[in-house]
């Protein structure tokens, strides 16, 4: 074989080896779609959310997770919040999965949202049953959400829920400072048969753990 | 061959440079490794731990840097004076295989040198109670005032718990109390009581130098003691899941008078979580004595749920 | 004598000289070979999982959180017995089973399509060894840069943080899984038999069967990244373990079929140095590349039993509920760290102990002088591996065990110095008055010893209890084992390949191209490693896609450098893939190196049975500057035909 031969023989496996290389780094760095918050006034922003007992679709369609409402009112699955710097930050939290008992009781109460609200009522600890948490521990906030009676007569199975099934609506605000990045996740240990209950969703981005970017 | 190039004289010529360079340059570098690095060390001095570490890490590179700077000036002059003369010198060079003297004096050398280190870090351990590591259920050097008996134990008690993926803080003396942010008096000997709820996790507390490792069904206890106000990072040094990177929290060292004010607002912030709280244990489990953290739905195990809610 | 043979033509073997019988060869398709190995991993695969539905699909103890564990790890062993099956390895067993005579007539098959296949000559092993290891380090080296790309910025930007530690788990699990066989796959098995005067491995089959396994560990770990990752990082540490989705059993099953084959490969090479040796080749003659080696190859065989054991027990504790590392239902939570690191220290002496063979193997060439203190040498080699395994405990200094054993494990672990000290002491006195030759391997020889001094110390720093309270699970634990294992290791490795490649394939890499590689590598590898353990000492944890605003600056210079390394790489495979395939084959100087060396004693390559006969050995090999004849007396049979001889 001469060397042209030879070389082309070289460069062409390589080649394919570099697509899979390529392939595989956007394979990795895939991420849930970013969902800004729509502004309300100057400084103050809103974001719709709502956590559902089992997603439908993708890998894990049975798995819980949340869903954030887009601009044009589309329920996204992401959990990538973009809010921008030094505002203030209303969020409304639908709430259509059953409870379970959290392992840490701290997380009962509500932390860091001294007006939060739990449909129209004000509340700051909630003793029954527990939906999921939002809870950004960098910024001191957490916030119970209850789960739906075990006796509801409309309970939503499938993602995206319509309001018109029995959920609970959570509202409260935050502020944020400079831009950076947080890290949320909820605190109810729901992912079920996997050991501690942190597994499967729980451990899973874009389900029970999510970033809110602040941008400037 | 003339006297001047005999085996011993060369050797003797070779050794002396070699010699001298090591020499000078350490007894420059030395001491200013000991005196200008040392004070500025990590991990600072803020609590008597970190002193601790810092002094072991001064003492550690001092007797680091004169051994790395003899392997360095005798690569260095074997690169430049034991070469080859060009790619034409095919000569071998002398045919020593081995010199009783030298390789005794190394072996006995690196031993002495071992063997101190041995007793400087056991020393180092011993003295300040564990040294901030995390020393197990039942420690054997403790400060005085510890008792394994918790209501002989006058020490000033804190409680950590590892959980995906946040520390939270319990005070027994003050009603078992469980906080979100870790706040400690000065001057007084603590005793971090680490545990965890779930998997293994690492508390580390960068200036108090305390490193004990939160694993569950296990009470991990490390001692400190904060010399001066101000704050300190915490984060978690055993990956515990994908949120490992993000548990990170800070703490404050306060005046004990600070510390009480703040004390009684957190049990106002969080009283009406007291009674929800299992009772203060040093481990929480099903089957540990005292205490219970609902371990989420298992399907294999006992039935857990919360007691009903408070009317 | 070589036989190079066009494809197709016919050969001639067997017979008497008169009456050669002739044979044409079959056609590489037709015998089992790589791609039936692929086809009999599918379909082990699809066996596998198909019955791990059907017995698990239902019911509850196994399947408790939805994901098939049991389905899945079946599949991976399944196919891995696929695998086997369809390179052909179990024919000779299945055969001496059944009472029939096996066919290895493929044995005496000369052309290229041997590498491509199961094969029973080492030396076509370690070639297959040396292409994968190459292989399997590049891809582990590529998640590396995924990894410095995230940690760019403080915060998460690149990465979703689950998927930043599998890439960060990837990395590490394939490096320290595969790299463990990086020399003594290749150059073990390729140059022990030249080195000691054989012909010829003692168990040719166990050793081209843990090379086999290799790639099968490769695949599985790989795929684990496409069922969800694995969070635990290469120490697997349950409890987390458990808790895990389906990735951490590709973790587990790649780690075991790893373990299983560095068994096979330590056992063989133990078996072969013991029995094998040429006369004449007394202890004191082995070289101490070979020695290193054999001590490599005894903790492989002590020390992988460990790791397979953990490694099912966690598979029992995913698959079907048992309970051996959750504390909640009467597990353990130190047992895995345990059992991993009883594997896992001399693990990482496995890692170190042939790097240091083959810098003392190569000094007393380049510096034309006997290896300084020969035996002490040994000893310490020797001393390494026996210490290595009480050593273990130090991974476990904050974690909360009895407090008393600490200061016995610190002790421990600081004698270990010494013996690795000793290794500087022959370094040092091999190179007292020598009349150096820097050649590319020496300059990588010198790297070595430049960076795995840096590494030791540091980890005198991390034995020292209170010093590892500030270290323990921070980056400077990273600085440290990237300075031994890359900067001690990986040098060593390349060193080796730029030394031993003209006697493997009879081909020279580039002199200019192999200094630009070492320079840039060694410069590079110190800018990316030496500001991690300011940053360790500084307060960053380990794996951690967050860290402190104030630490960017220096973890940007790190990931700068860290693509620099990467650059010196791709020089090295310009290099590699230049000398090897595409440039026309040059007559090379006989041991271009003039090195005493056994190996050197037969042609580039060597033929099939390495040595015309059995060798007597008369002198050792670092007879430099004594004036001692050849190291053998290699005797040319009186009978041509001498290639008839029974060896398998």
């Amino acid at each position: 074989m001469t060397k042209a031969q030879k070389t082309i023989g070289v460069l062409i496996p390589l080649a394919l080896l570099l697509a899979v290389v390529v392939w595989t780094f956007f394979y990795l760095i895939r991420w849930p779609p970013t969902v800004e918050a729509s502004t309300r006034s100057a400084g103050v922003v809103d974001i719709t959310a709502q956590t559902v007992g089992s997603i439908g679709t993708g890998n894990h369609p049975t798995w819980v997770s949340y869903l954030v409402r887009d601009s044009s009112g589309v329920w996204v699955h992401t959990t990538t919040l973009q809010v921008p710097a030094n505002s203030t930050v209303h969020m409304t939290i639908y709430q259509f999965d059953s409870g379970s008992s959290l392992r840490n009781p701290v997380m009962n109460q509500v932390l860091g949202a001294p007006d939060a609200t739990l449909d129209g009522k004000p509340y700051s600890l909630w003793t029954d049953t527990i939906g999921h948490t939002f809870t950004i521990p960098e910024l001191g906030l957490s916030v119970p959400m209850p789960g739906i009676s075990a006796t509801a007569a409309n309970p939503c199975s499938v993602a995206p829920c319509a309001l018109s099934y029995d959920h609970h609506t959570v509202q409260f605000t935050f502020k944020t400072f400079g831009a950076t990045v947080y890290t949320w996740q909820c605190f109810v240990p729901c992912g079920l048969g996997y050991l501690a209950g942190f597994g499967g969703p729980m451990s899973t981005f874009g389900y029970m753990n999510g970033v809110l970017k602040v941008v400037a | 061959m003339s006297p001047a190039s005999s085996p011993s004289n060369v050797n003797r010529f070779h050794l002396t440079r070699i010699l001298v360079v090591w020499l000078v340059l350490s007894l420059i570098l030395t001491p200013l490794v000991y005196f200008v690095w040392g004070p500025n060390m990590p991990p600072g001095d803020m609590a008597n731990n970190a002193k601790d570490q810092q002094f072991d890490n001064t003492v550690l590179s001092t007797v680091a840097t004169p051994v790395v700077l003899f392997i360095w000036v005798y690569l260095g002059y074997a690169l430049i004076f034991f070469r080859r003369k060009d790619a034409s010198d095919e000569e071998d060079g002398p045919p020593i295989k081995g010199h009783l003297g030298f390789q005794v004096g190394w072996v006995g050398l690196t031993t002495v040198i071992v063997l101190s280190l041995f007793v400087f870090g056991t020393y180092e351990l011993v003295g300040p109670n564990g040294a901030g590591t995390g020393s197990g259920s039942s420690p054997i050097w403790t400060p005085a005032g510890y008792s394994g008996v918790a209501k002989y134990n006058k020490l000033f008690q804190v409680q950590v718990i590892g959980q995906q993926w946040r520390w939270t803080f319990r005070y027994p003396a003050y009603q078992g109390v469980e906080t979100t942010q870790l706040v400690i008096p000065e001057g007084v000997q603590i005793q971090f009581n680490t545990t965890s709820l779930d998997v293994i996790h690492s508390f580390w507390a960068y200036e108090l130098g305390v490193k004990a490792d939160a694993v569950p069904g296990v009470n991990n206890i490390a001692f400190a003691v904060a010399e001066r106000p101000g704050t300190f990072q915490i984060r978690c040094a055993e990956l515990c899941g994908p949120l490992h990177g993000a548990m990170s929290s800070v703490g404050v060292v306060v005046s004990p008078t600070a510390f009480n004010t703040w004390i009684a607002g957190q049990l106002v912030l969080h009283g009406e979580v007291i009674p929800l709280l299992p009772p203060y244990a040093p481990t929480y489990l099903p089957q540990s004595d005292g205490g219970l953290y609902d371990p989420g739905q298992d399907p294999l195990g006992p039935d857990l749920t919360l007691p009903s809610p408070a009317p | 004598m070589t036989i190079e043979t066009p494809v197709g033509e016919k050969v001639s073997g067997g017979g008497t000289p008169d009456e050669p019988v002739t044979t044409s060869l079959p056609s590489y398709w037709t015998r089992p070979n790589v791609l039936t190995g692929v086809v009999g991993a599918v379909i082990g695969y699809s066996i596998g999982h198909w019955f791990g539905n059907y017995v698990a699909a239902d019911n509850q103890q196994f399947q408790g959180n939805g994901q098939n564990d049991f389905a899945l790890t079946l599949g991976y062993l399944v196919a891995t017995l696929g695998w086997l099956a369809g390179l052909g390895v179990l024919n000779y067993p299945i055969a001496k089973m059944l009472g029939h005579r096996p066919d290895e007539t493929f044995e005496e098959d000369p052309r290229l399509s041997r590498y491509f296949r199961y094969t029973l000559d080492h030396k076509v092993v370690g070639l297959q060894y040396l292409s994968a290891m190459l292989f399997y380090f590049f891809a582990a080296g590529l998640f590396a840069l995924v990894i410095r790309s995230e940690l760019l910025s403080p915060t998460s930007h690149l990465l979703a943080p689950d998927t930043y530690v599998e890439v960060v788990g990837e990395h590490g699990t394939l490096m320290m899984m595969m790299m463990t066989s990086a020399i003594l796959g290749p150059f073990g098995n390729y140059l022990i038999p030249l080195m000691i005067g054989s012909r010829r491995m003692a168990f040719p089959r166990l050793e081209a069967l843990s090379f086999w396994l290799t790639p099968a560990a490769f695949v599985v770990l790989l795929s684990g990244l496409f069922v969800g990752g694995f969070p635990t990082g290469w120490t697997g540490y349950a409890p987390l373990a458990v808790q895990a989705k389906e990735g951490q059993d590709a973790y587990l099953v790649a780690f075991g079929l790893m373990a299983c084959s560095m068994i096979l490969a330590g056992f063989n090479i133990v078996a072969t140095v013991i029995n094998y040796r040429a006369p004449g080749m007394t202890w004191t003659r082995v070289p101490l590349f070979v020695w290193g080696i054999l001590v490599t190859s005894m903790l492989m065989v002590l020390a992988a039993p460990i790791l397979v054991g953990a490694t099912y027990m966690a598979l029992m504790d995913r698959t079907v509920q048992t309970a051996l590392f959750d504390v909640n239902h009467g597990g353990s939570s130190y047992l895995w760290q345990n059992l991993f690191w009883f594997f896992g220290h001399p693990e990482v002496y496995i890692l170190a102990l042939p790097g240091f063979g083959i810098a003392l193997e190569l000094l007393p060439v380049f510096a034309r002088k006997p290896a300084f203190a020969y035996r002490t040498a040994v000893a310490g080699m020797v001393g390494v591996g026996v210490l290595s395994f009480f050593v273990w405990q130090h991974h476990l200094f904050d974690s909360g065990i009895n407090p008393d054993m600490r200061p016995v494990v610190m002790f421990t672990t600081e004698l270990i110095s010494i013996p690795t000290g000793i290794i500087y002491l022959v370094a040092v006195g091999t190179l007292w008055r020598a009349k150096l030759r820097m050649t590319v391997p020496m300059l990588f020889i010198f790297g070595m010893l430049f960076n795995f001094l840096i590494g030791g110390i540091s980890g005198v720093f991390l034995s020292d209890v209170p010093a590892d309270g500030v270290a323990h699970g921070s980056f400077f634990v990273m600085a440290h084992f990237h300075y031994t294992i890359m900067g001690g290791y990986i040098f060593a490795f390349f060193a080796g390949i730029y030394y031993w490649l003209p006697k493997m394939m009879g081909r020279r890499l580039n002199d200019r191209l192999g200094k630009v590689h070492f320079w840039l590598m060694f410069v590079a590898f110190n800018s990316t490693f030496l500001p991690l353990f300011a940053v360790g000492q500084l307060g960053m944890p380990r794996r951690v896609f967050e860290y402190a605003q104030r630490l960017q600056a220096l973890n940007v210079w790190v990931s700068i450098s860290a693509f620099a390394l990467g650059l010196s790489m791709l020089v090295f495979v310009f290099n590699f893939l230049k000398s090897t395939i595409i440039d026309d084959k040059v007559e090379l100087v006989e041991n271009p190196w003039q090195s005493r060396g056994l190996e050197w004693t037969v042609p580039s390559p060597p033929p099939r049975l390495n040595f015309p006969s059995i060798p007597i050995v008369t002198s050792g090999p670092y007879e430099y500057g004594t004036g001692a004849g050849p190291m053998a007396v290699l005797s040319v049979p009186a009978s041509a035909g001498a290639e008839g001889e029974v060896l398998l």
